[in-house]
């Protein structure tokens, strides 16, 4: 199981796309707090990026490694190892990888630039989606043998996830705003793992106070340390239910 | 050594393996033959769980193999074709699967320099030619000199001179008391390997009998006219 997972994350960080990512996102960042004299909004800048970019690239590499490891997994399926310490190696390996190179490119400069709780959020929001997105990444590809099925399907959960559900949200909220459709509000966002992310860094930065009555209702339920624990607990869900369903259905694959 | 028993498989609405119930014993050379689609890698893959069967159970030495995986220790798979991950090279697929296997005894690295593949150890696996492929397969499957050996079509895309190399190295692990599954088309290859044979059709075992048997029952002293005879006359 420790051989193999090196194996993989060793693999991984050979791959000259990852070393480009890590580049891609040290230049925002860095360009982002050189620009902006106020970190805050360096920080929100660098937020819209980040929960832009990162789910994307984490899904999408994690889903192709998935399908072109597809020879790794098949040997070591003939010799004496557990299918899922296969698969668990896999989810090291690619978690350890894409976060590293997240580290390297926002953890760094985050630090330097605002070493406070709000670039230490920034962080960790940052990994808990990246963490997330591998593992939903390895649902689709396990799900769809098809290798352009899996990638659609990973494109679509992206779009999904970052876009078309703050649209029904949005559009839900002007449909019913006569009503107090607050809580309701902060019930749907926890269901989304990019949404818990923003809402998080946003309270850490106070800019929740602009947004009105929702924005104390948010302040109230995920600002108190309790919140925070749950919405860690939830983007946690993220991470083990879509790994467990890949996990159940890799051990019952033929290869 | 290995006992199948009710196995059935299916992929869909296509039978894969219909009730199959075998003992393969040790010290054994058995032909696993028959005709394209009969099941005969299916059950290859069934062994090494590779493939899960849909029905029956699988013994191992007496023990159930689901859920295990410690048992592979012993069994040497060289299958139809190697798939290897492509930016590996030679000796890192070799020492990963020592890794995995942390075998204690003595290895056997015979094959490794009889087949050359010592000059070409730092080669990609994608580098290497479908022949050379299955040079890396045969080596990892008789390595750990494993009491088990499943040889999925062993010399297709082998040049003749490693052919031979194979089929030597073949009847003396046979001598040694491994009990030894090979697949093959060429019947042709297999007159002096094997001491019984399996003929599989439709996803069943149509026969399993031992090689004097064939001979005696037949009249004939090959494996391929014995097998035509048989099929002709429609056996049992």
């Amino acid at each position: 199981m420790k051989g193999i997972t090196v194996f993989v994350i060793t693999d991984i960080l050979k791959n000259r796309i990852i070393l480009f990512y890590a580049l891609i996102l040290g230049v925002f960042s860095w360009s982002v707090f050189s620009l902006e004299d106020n970190t805050s909004k360096g920080i929100l800048s660098l937020l819209n990026i980040i929960l832009l970019t990162v789910p994307l690239v984490s899904i999408i590499f994690s889903n192709i490694y998935m399908y072109n490891s597809a020879e790794f997994v098949e040997l070591l399926v003939s010799q004496p190892v557990k299918r899922s310490s296969i698969w668990a190696a896999l989810f090291t390996g690619l978690t350890v990888a894409l976060n590293a190179a997240f580290l390297v490119g926002i953890g760094i400069p985050a630090l330097i630039f605002v070493p406070e709780m709000t670039g230490i959020m920034v962080i960790l929001a940052g990994m808990m989606i990246t963490t997330i997105f591998v593992s939903i990444a390895m649902l689709c590809s396990i799900l769809m043998r098809d290798k352009a099925r899996g990638i659609g399907l990973s494109i679509i959960i992206w779009l999904f996830l970052s876009l078309i559900y703050d649209g029904l949200v949005l559009f839900f909220m002007f449909q019913y705003a006569d009503y107090p459709i607050e809580k309701a509000m902060v019930f749907l966002s926890a269901f989304n793992p990019i949404d818990l992310a923003r809402i998080q860094v946003l309270l850490q930065i106070d800019v929740a106070a602009l947004m009105g009555y929702t924005g104390a209702i948010f302040k109230k339920l995920f600002g108190t340390p309790l919140g925070l624990l749950v919405s860690f607990l939830l983007m946690s869900l993220w991470v083990t239910i879509p790994y467990l369903i890949s996990l159940k259905l890799f051990k019952k694959k033929d290869l | 050594m290995i006992q199948l028993i009710d196995i059935s498989k299916s992929f869909g609405k296509t039978e894969a393996l219909k009730d199959v119930s075998i003992n393969l014993e040790a010290g054994k050379c058995i032909g696993l033959i028959g005709p394209n689609a009969c099941g005969k890698t299916t059950m290859i893959k069934n062994i090494l769980s590779m493939v899960v069967p849909s029905k029956g159970k699988i013994l191992f030495d007496g023990q159930d193999i689901q859920g295990d995986v410690l048992y592979k220790k012993r069994i040497g798979y060289m299958p139809q074709i190697g798939r290897y991950p492509e930016n590996m090279s030679v000796i890192q697929v070799i020492n990963m699967i020592r890794d995995i296997r942390k075998f204690t005894g003595t290895e056997d690295e015979e094959l490794f320099y009889a087949f050359g593949l010592d000059k070409i150890s730092d080669k990609k696996m994608r580098t290497l030619s479908g022949g050379t492929t299955q040079k890396v397969s045969a080596t990892l499957a008789f390595i750990f000199d494993p009491p088990v050996l499943i040889l999925d079509e062993p010399t297709a895309g082998l040049d003749p001179l490693a052919s031979e190399l194979l089929r030597d190295k073949i009847i003396r692990e046979r001598e040694k008391g491994k009990l030894i599954i090979i697949t093959s088309h060429l019947l042709s290859e297999l007159d002096d390997l094997l001491t019984d044979i399996i003929f599989m059709q439709e996803a069943s075992v149509l026969f399993y009998k031992t090689m004097p048997a064939l001979f005696e029952e037949t009249g004939e002293d090959r494996v391929s006219k014995a097998i035509s005879k048989l099929l002709k006359s429609g056996v049992k």
